[in-house]
């Protein structure tokens, strides 16, 4: 039999909530990982009475829920976490965001509600805006046209076996360019497929049919995540929370 | 200081920056803004300080002297310090394509703008990482070729008991604790840059030549024999002093550093953080430098350590934290620091943890409380020597039957994982008391899978060359050559293999000897290996920590080129054997050490007799105390941690 540590097992789940949150400025340089230790971190000094697994090395509950790439700011990422004590999710809002760096801002915090379905499966697509310093829109807008007439655009990406050709066409769901100061915005509309496409890919895609090489880095913003309808809408992934709870109005302990 | 560069003195790279770091790997360890991080108003301060650790951020970020000293600095009103780490070669190259200088993580602002630049050797290898920031930062590699617009280089750490070999690059060392020590820079360096720099970089340094502690390499004149060897050191101004003695911070507890540890986005070496419960040891193995430039044991008391922790875990949110010191086990209310702590943070997922322990010092209890409240991770034992003979050498003695008992235990005590350390080339070595490891291992896996009626219990063996120390014992010793080094392991290898039916329970770790070579000779290498140092960096060489960007042969080649001119080449820096009265490169440097017990010491190694340790026997006159004014300062205090108050 396996072995067990002694004493009592630790205090179940009693309460789920789901977070949106960003990464800005100089944290877009984060790794997921650097994220996720900060967070882990940052729960602890707000004192979120964090549920934690059993065993030799509990770990406190936490769920990632996809994660956008290193070098890339995002104003929609989200996680889910297992508490033991029920709390207040604006309390737990406020204090986590006041344990983050400032440029990791906690948006949202909702209580996951019963029968609404997992997070995971109400997220499927993310909204892009990648600045392009550098470019002008009229280079721009006629690559992202060319990008949408063709059917099949073959990118080579680097993958942990080296690099690899992909098809970005039936990843991206829309696409459009438009012009801010005097810089060339790309919006895409992208799938969550495997394997991902990502703004780089599609920038890749975009060099492979038009030869559009900006001159600059590009910066990339996730402005949003969720589930992709047939009229080409992004559904807010807390919605369905939002409304159960809005029906069904929960006593709370402050954090 | 010329009008354009003050126009534009500590202005911020980063937008200059930023654009390299969507194109370089884990740009992360660049950007700054760790949680507890500070960046000043440059205009604030007076003296600007620029504290550097000469490696790649993740391992320099832990490293707790350097966050002390950025702590104690940034308390002062009139000081300002920001931090600064090696830069990887894929983001040197694009710096120095897009003329960006080496810069601080914090302000982003120019090395080069800073009145002082202090770097922390823990290791000689990181002496390559030195020349290329200071190359970066457009700060001339060359102390002489600076003028009073740059900043002055200052080492500091264990390494710089013996700078010689870097006494070309730096401007000044400082010996010992430096906790008072900057503080003491910083008052010459202000008033001297108040007064309107009188005298030039020149007077700046004589001054600080003049400060406890700090050793200016150029005020001292090296002239050599013809056997190579120093004849003599000689002042070349009668206002410094004849020897430099280091410093010695008593009372921890009136050095609660760091209060706020910095805690990187960045993954580090040291996921946690760490609290300092004593400095110095007396334990007097011979091998240690440590052990012997940081005497006497300097306690933090069990209140001094609970407040530290208490301040530290709300500061941070780490879940584990280290009691850290040269042998953590040894503190005199040990057992009772880690039941209060434990007591403390019972429910909260809160690991202790220590660094390896003596054997002879480790009781399951005390490991038990460790991980009471956290994740319960492998056990290190630090044997040192395989066999009791050499074990006695070292003067780290411990039986057989205890080294094999104590594992046991804990490997019956529901432990898996244990790890044991051990050196490889110790003074007098045989074959034999190498391959006696394996027999060790063995046992312990034969005898813990009894004790435990377990199949899966492991031990790895951790093993590394021994390299000889200035102001240890066995500074006179030849150094094993690479070649003993790599033959002794691999004879270690195979028989650690021999009964496989054992030996899969056995892991086994080992550094070639290569990198140890280079480490001897920069550890006890004079001012003629700098130029070698130099060649080196010049060939491409930095990050010489890291096998994946060591060469041996760049080192070797350089060596043999540029010491040729004067009749020595590594072997003499390495293998050879010291005589009692050589003039040793850093004989003017003066550890409160009495050269005299040294030498004692080093004769009783040789046959094999062992110290005591002086917290528990009378003193045996090592010299430290009586020369540096100091006394050992040990509980127990009687005082324990109450629970804290919930909040």
């Amino acid at each position: 039999m396996a072995r067990q540590p002694e004493g009592p097992p630790p205090p179940p789940t009693v309460q789920k909530l789901r977070i949106r949150y960003a990464k800005r400025g100089r944290l877009r340089f984060a790794s997921h990982r650097d994220l996720a230790r900060a967070l882990e971190r940052a729960l602890r000094r707000a004192q979120v009475p964090m549920a934690f697994s059993a065993g030799f090395s509990p770990h406190p509950k936490i769920s990632y829920i996809g994660a956008a790439p290193t070098g890339a700011a995002s104003e929609a990422e989200y996680l889910e976490i297992g508490i033991a004590i029920r709390c207040d999710p604006e309390a737990v809002r406020v204090a986590l965001d006041t344990a983050l760096p400032p440029d990791v801002a906690v948006l949202e915090v909702v209580e996951a509600q019963e029968g609404t379905g997992s997070l995971a499966d109400r997220i499927d697509t993310s909204v892009w805006r990648v600045e392009l310093p550098g470019l002008a829109l009229a280079e721009l807008a006629p690559a992202v046209e060319k990008f949408l007439a063709s059917d099949v655009v073959t990118v080579a990406k680097r993958t942990k076996n080296g690099l690899k050709d992909i098809d970005a066409r039936p990843a991206v769901a829309g696409a459009s360019a438009s012009e801010e100061a005097g810089c060339a915005i790309l919006h895409v509309v992208v799938r969550q497929v495997t394997p991902a496409v990502r703004p780089d890919d599609v920038l890749a895609a975009l060099a492979a049919v038009a030869d559009l090489r900006p001159p600059l880095p590009p910066r990339a913003v996730r402005e949003a995540q969720g589930r992709l309808d047939d009229t080409g809408t992004v559904a807010d992934p807390l919605g369905p929370d939002r409304v159960a709870r809005t029906r069904c109005q929960g006593e709370h302990a402050p954090v | 200081m010329t009008a354009e560069l003050r126009a534009t003195a500590g202005e911020s790279l980063y937008p200059r920056l930023e654009p390299l770091l969507a194109q370089i790997q884990k740009p992360i360890q660049y950007v700054g803004g760790e949680l507890n991080a500070q960046v000043k108003p440059w205009e604030s301060a007076a003296v600007h300080w620029a504290l550097m650790y000469p490696d790649a951020y993740e391992v320099g970020l832990p490293n707790q002297g350097l966050m002390i000293l950025y702590e104690v600095l940034n308390e002062r009103p009139d000081a300002l310090a920001e931090r600064t780490y090696a830069v990887w070669p894929d983001l040197a190259a694009l710096m120095r394509e897009h003329g960006v200088p080496q810069f601080t993580v914090d302000g982003h602002r120019p090395v080069r703008d800073f009145d002082l630049l202090g770097v922390s050797f823990a290791t000689e290898l990181g002496y390559t990482n030195l020349l290329e920031a200071l190359d970066l930062a457009g700060v001339p590699l060359h102390a002489v070729d600076r003028d009073e617009t740059h900043p002055v280089v200052v080492a500091g750490g264990h390494a710089a008991f013996n700078p010689e070999p870097v006494a070309d690059f730096v401007d000044c060392a400082v010996l010992g604790d430096g906790e008072q020590a900057v503080g003491d820079i910083t008052d010459v360096v202000a008033a001297w840059k108040s007064q309107g720099r009188p005298g030039g970089r020149e007077e700046l340094l004589a001054r600080l030549a003049r400060v406890d502690g700090v050793y200016v390499p150029r005020f001292y004149a090296f002239s050599y024999g013809p056997d190579g060897t120093i004849a003599a050191v000689a002042r070349t101004r009668d206002d410094v002093p004849v020897t430099v003695g280091k410093r010695t911070v008593m009372d921890l507890d009136e050095w609660p550093y760091p209060k706020t540890p910095l805690v990187p986005l960045a993954e580090s070496v040291h996921e946690r953080m760490s609290v300092e419960i004593f400095r110095g040891c007396t334990r007097g193995c011979r091998f240690c430098q440590a052990g012997m430039i940081t005497r006497p044991v300097r306690e933090r008391t069990i209140t001094g350590i609970g407040s530290m922790v208490e301040q530290g875990l709300k500061a941070t949110g780490y879940e584990e934290v280290g009691l850290l010191s040269l042998s953590s086990a040894d503190h005199s209310e040990i057992g009772q620091v880690a039941k209060e702590l434990a007591d403390r943070y019972e429910g909260t997922n809160t690991g202790l943890s220590l660094p390896s322990t003596r054997v002879d010092a480790f009781n399951v209890t005390l490991a038990n409380e460790l991980s009471r409240n956290g994740r319960r991770s492998g056990l290190t034992f630090a044997p040192e020597g395989g066999s009791e003979r050499i074990r006695r050498v070292i003067n780290k003695t411990v039986s057989k039957e205890d080294l094999v008992r104590t594992v046991t235990t804990a490997y019956a005590n529901g432990w898996t994982q244990v790890k044991l350390y051990f050196m490889c080339g110790l003074p007098t070595e045989t074959d034999e008391d190498v391959l006696e490891i394996a027999e060790l291992a063995v046992e312990v896996i034969r005898a813990g899978r009894e004790a435990s009626g377990r199949k899966d219990i492991r031990c790895t063996v951790s093993i590394g060359g021994f390299v000889p120390k200035p102001h240890t014992p066995f500074q006179w010793a030849a150094q094993a050559s690479a070649e003993t080094i790599d033959s002794r392991l691999r004879a270690l290898r195979q028989a650690i293999n021999a009964d496989r039916r054992i030996g899969r329970s056995i892991g086994l770790r080992y550094h070639d000897g290569k990198p140890g070579m280079i480490e001897g000779l920069l550890s006890r290498g004079d001012r003629r290996v700098g130029r070698v140092i130099e060649r080196v960096w010049r060939e491409g060489g930095r990050f010489d920590g890291w096998s994946e960007h060591f060469s041996y042969e760049r080192w070797t080649q350089a060596a043999a080129e540029e010491l040729a001119a004067f009749g020595v080449d590594l072997d003499w820096f390495t293998t050879r054997e010291r005589t009692e009265h050589e003039v040793l490169p850093w004989d003017h440097l003066d550890s409160g050490l009495d050269k005299e017990w040294l030498w004692e010491d080093w004769q009783e190694a040789l046959s094999e007799e062992e110290v005591a340790d002086c917290r528990w026997t009378p003193c045996y006159d090592c010299g430290v105390c009586p020369t540096m004014g100091t006394e050992i300062q040990i509980g127990p205090t009687g005082r324990s941690l109450l629970p804290l108050t919930v909040v």
